[in-house]
């Protein structure tokens, strides 16, 4: 079709965690502008396949932005060349014919490579794990307008729960580190009402999964919030030292 | 067997909680002593697991993607209905009742629908507990907003992204009980047959995703919460990994399948581009709250706009049809969603599609922008607007969207009791993988109210009852149908890994996604059907000598999985095949042509179709056999459904 494009594609390939792994080449031919970046590899992967070649593994689930099982470091940036979106919702359109696109997996210690460009973000679900919670039972809540919230409060908590849990911002990052995510989350919880009984516990057990990941410390260069495809805030982090500190130096019942 | 709906006795307001008093209770010490375990970890699995675990219960959960809180619930935009009546609209638990059972084109069962509506109001409780950060006013309280089929606003909402948030309140829940050590979760693990043993369902057979290894686990129960089987049709809005094969394989082991035929195609959806595309995206039903739907009066104007000849903004205000405003003048743009996606189907059918492939209407915000200002309609849809935007390259604040329906939603699924139980003793099913609450048509906001009904609500409440019959004797995976399931699977497997034909397993995929829409889809006929069934036998046995599977089983492999996934798909379409031609009437989401009023409107036949379909199979050389079960409507008139 007219406005096709042929592109190259330099791909991570890596059988499992042991192997060393290495890039390979393949042709992209003949490729639409309005297929999505992961539509371009499940075309490749057909062609793979029917060549009977091992195709291309990544994760992906909902191609709507949404679910954060995407990932892909592609030239050199999370997600992509474009900012505030997710590896699905990147359009071939953002490239152009005759290009070389390098793909590779999320780089960092915490997230090992399952196999080619999956890796495994189980880290992050430990660290929710630790203490990303409010801790209520089902049933017996008393009405949800008894407590009244300030729309900027909740609008702002609102922001910090958009975190999808994909990871670029820790693949982003020159030292792999994990806090714009974990901010994100203890400032969602930190400043809702719902979140105070257990706020100064909540920042210490969570920072503390953090750092048994292995995470890299955070060193303020604010690649994260750039990388990030919903836009979480730096100042989650600000928050959340904030909270880190006032809980190592008081004592529970001083701060509450 | 004679189908047993359980439905307790006495006054509709008062079944659910004379029923709660009558079920038997598990003493609080024995509780630790039970098993439960809990497949799928969305709305419906992940409130479940967590409710089971506080109460005591052991669960084990399990997801095939690598973290709970990726199923695909994550991506419900719109939001979830309450009865809070919070705005003095008139709401109350009888009017989400009637609402739910009338959206349903009457084929719901009424003590489930009025049950839902009476715990919904918890539900909302329950998530701003958790931190929930719900849509506020200015002066603190819950904002609502309208949704298709009600006319009362009673739809609470996180902007668009009411699905995400609602989730990830039950993630946290059942993070809490991961880590107080009541839920072992299993990710990356995907069920592929269930364990019927003595008659009961005491386990699964899954397979670890990243290692291969196919593994069994023993139960006293086993909750199914897999979410909709949509992507039998290819295209959907569903997540890519949404599969029947958790219920699939449960049905061909004894679990009736309940109205396979009901699907919904929603009116709201980003249209189809080129044949590369790997699924649909759903713009939220709420943007049928400012936007309004019109095409082009003529099919003349219609083609030269598809041209290029001429632009929307050439286009008199005069000359556009604003059909469903003109058909439905007390509804207007929020019938529905099976009447809008037809009106937006028969336009296009007319030859007054827009897009350049004229299966598209447009959904229009000019008028809105203008009343309410551009910050506003933002503030409401922003995200979708940005979605829209990435996807087509067209922004929405300055040109129409166009929209088409796309598959959405099934109401069908394996066919359950009040209780939630199976026609197999032991196996629950809840969300959207039972057939429960939605009749032939759901309402918006009303799946994610049902998923965590059924998980906060119902489940730890009538799982209870079962397991204190069955008495906690220990469970283990050592009765010999755990050994049989396991090589069944494994054969199964390797059966995959000898395919070395020249098809891809999408290849066959798309195939059945084009033969589900054309002859399956939103209007369905005799004829059609009956072609459609004699195709996907076609497909099937092809599918079975020159599909292509790569790899090997003992690593993570697309293939394999994807392979397992579409050899359901081809099993179920030609059930719901069977289930469409069975019912001659039209009702819902089910069209089919041969009945339809003058005005061209789904025309039901009560006196002879007022019941639910559960399927049994009976192998796979035979015919399933339907069993009807009748539906009693005792508190609501059933008229012809008028949106008008
Ligand atoms: C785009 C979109 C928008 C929507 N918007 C709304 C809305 O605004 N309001 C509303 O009320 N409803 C909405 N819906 C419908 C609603 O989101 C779903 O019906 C509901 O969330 C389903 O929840 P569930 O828990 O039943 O299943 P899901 O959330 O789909 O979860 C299924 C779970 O089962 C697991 N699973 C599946 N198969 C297997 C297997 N074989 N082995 C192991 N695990 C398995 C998955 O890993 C997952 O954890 C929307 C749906 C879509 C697709
Ligand atoms: S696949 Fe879900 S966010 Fe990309």
């Amino acid at each position: 079709m007219s406005g096709n494009m042929n592109l190259t594609l330099n791909v991570w390939r890596q059988k499992n965690v042991a192997d060393k792994g290495r890039f390979v080449t393949y042709k992209a031919d003949d490729i639409s502008p309005d297929m999505s970046f992961l539509e371009m590899l499940d075309v490749v992967n057909e062609r793979l396949v029917k060549k009977g070649e091992d195709p291309i593994h990544f994760d992906h689930d909902c191609r709507e932005g949404i679910c954060g099982m995407c990932s892909l470091y592609i030239n050199g940036r999370p997600h992509g060349p474009k900012r505030g979106i997710t590896t699905c919702q990147l359009h071939m359109r953002s490239f152009h014919d005759g290009e070389t696109i390098t793909i590779e997996p999320w780089r960092a210690e915490a997230f090992p490579v399952i196999k080619d460009l999956a890796t495994d973000r189980t880290a992050f679900d430990r660290i929710q794990e630790a203490g990303g919670f409010v801790s209520v039972n089902t049933g017996g809540i008393p009405d949800a307008n008894e407590i009244p919230i300030p729309k900027v409060i909740a609008d702002e908590a609102f922001n910090s729960a958009t975190c999808i849990q994909c990871g670029a911002c820790v693949a982003a990052c020159k030292n792999a580190s994990a806090a714009l995510f974990v901010s994100a989350k203890i400032s969602q919880l930190a400043l809702l009402p719902q979140g105070q009984p257990e706020r100064y516990r909540r920042v210490q057990a969570m920072v503390a999964q953090m750092d048994a990941e292995g995470f890299g410390s955070c060193t303020n260069t604010g690649a994260c919030e750039i990388e990030c495809p919903k836009g979480i805030s730096l100042t989650n982090i600000n928050r959340m030292r904030r909270d880190y500190f006032t809980a190592k130096f008081f004592k529970e019942e001083e701060i509450n | 067997m004679v189908l047993d709906s359980k439905i307790p006795e006495g006054p509709l307001a008062e079944k659910w909680s004379k029923h709660k008093f009558n079920l038997k209770l598990v003493n609080p010490a024995n509780k630790r002593k039970y098993t439960v375990i809990v497949v799928g970890t969305g709305l419906a699995g992940a409130s479940a697991a967590a409710s089971l675990a506080e109460l005591g219960y052991n669960v084990k959960a399990f997801c095939y993607q690598d973290s709970a809180r990726r199923a695909h619930s994550i991506a419900a935009q719109g939001g979830i209905n309450a009865a809070k009546n919070y705005r003095n609209d008139g709401d109350s638990v009888y009017r989400l009742f009637y609402d739910t059972v009338k959206g349903g084109d009457y084929r719901a069962r009424e003590a489930n629908v009025h049950r839902l509506a009476e715990v919904s109001v918890d539900i909302i409780d329950q998530c701003v507990a958790q931190g929930v950060p719900f849509a506020r006013e200015y002066g603190g309280l819950l904002d609502n907003r309208s949704f298709g089929g009600a006319q009362v606003s009673r739809t609470f909402y996180a902007r668009g992204q009411t699905g995400q948030q609602l989730l990830l309140g039950a993630y946290s829940a059942l993070n809490r009980q991961i880590h107080e050590g009541k839920v072992k979760m299993y990710n990356r693990h995907e069920m592929l047959d269930l364990v019927v043993a003595d008659g009961k369902a005491q386990g699964i057979v899954t397979r670890n995703l990243l290692t291969g290894e196919v593994e069994t686990f023993a139960g006293h129960a086993v909750l199914l919460c897999t979410g909709g089987y949509g992507n039998v049709f290819y295209l959907s809005t569903n997540a890519m990994g949404c599969n029947t094969t958790a219920i699939w394989r449960s049905y061909k082991k004894g679990a009736f399948f309940g109205n396979p035929c009901f699907t919904q195609i929603h009116p709201t959806c980003i249209p189809v581009t080129g044949d590369h595309q790997s699924k649909l995206t759903l713009m939220s039903e709420s943007l049928r709250n400012d936007g309004r739907v019109w095409v082009p009066k003529t099919r003349e104007m219609a083609e030269r706009l598809r041209k290029g000849e001429i632009k929307v903004s050439d286009i008199k205000e005069e000359d556009r049809d604003y059909f469903l405003e003109r058909k439905y003048p007390s509804f207007g743009n929020l019938v529905p969603r099976d009447v809008a996606s037809r009106n937006a189907k028969e336009a296009a059918d007319d030859g007054r599609g827009v897009g350049a492939s004229g299966k598209a209407v447009f959904l229009d915000f000019a008028e809105s922008i203008q009343r309410l200002g551009r910050a506003a309609v933002e503030a409401k849809y922003g995200n979708l607007f940005d979605m829209y935007y990435q996807i087509t390259d067209e922004n929405p604040y300055e040109m129409p969207m166009r929209i088409y329906p796309a598959v959405h939603y099934t109401m069908g699924g394996l066919w359950v009791d009040y209780n939630l139980m199976t026609t197999i003793p032991g196996l629950y099913c809840l969300g959207e993988a039972n057939f429960s609450d939605h009749g032939a048509n759901r309402l918006g906001a009303s799946a994610l109210m049902q998923g965590l009904a059924d998980g906060y609500f119902v489940i730890p409440y009538t799982v209870g009852d079962y397991l204190a019959t069955i008495g906690p004797k220990p469970v283990d995976n050592s009765h010999p149908a755990f050994a049989q399931a396991k090589k069944d699977t494994q054969d199964r497997i390797n059966k995959f890994l000898s395919m070395k034909g020249t098809k891809t397993v999408d290849e066959y995929h798309r195939d059945l996604g084009h033969i589900m829409w054309e002859y399956c889809g939103m209007a369905r006929n005799e004829a059609g059907l009956a072609k459609a069934k004699q195709m996907i036998r076609e497909l099937r046995e092809d599918f079975w000598k020159n599909a292509i599977v790569l790899g090997e089983n003992e690593e993570m492999n697309m293939s394999l999985e994807k392979a397992g996934r579409v050899a359901d798909f081809l099993e179920l379409a030609e059930l719901m095949v069977d289930d469409a031609r069975e019912r001659k009437e039209s009702c819902g989401g089910h069209f089919r042509e041969e009945s339809q009023t003058e005005e061209g409107e789904a025309k039901r036949d009560d006196e002879n179709f007022a019941y639910v379909s559960a399927w049994e199979y009976k192998g796979d050389d035979a015919a399933a056999e339907l069993h009807k079960e009748q539906l009693i409507f005792e508190n609501v008139k059933l008229t012809q459904r008028s949106y008008k």
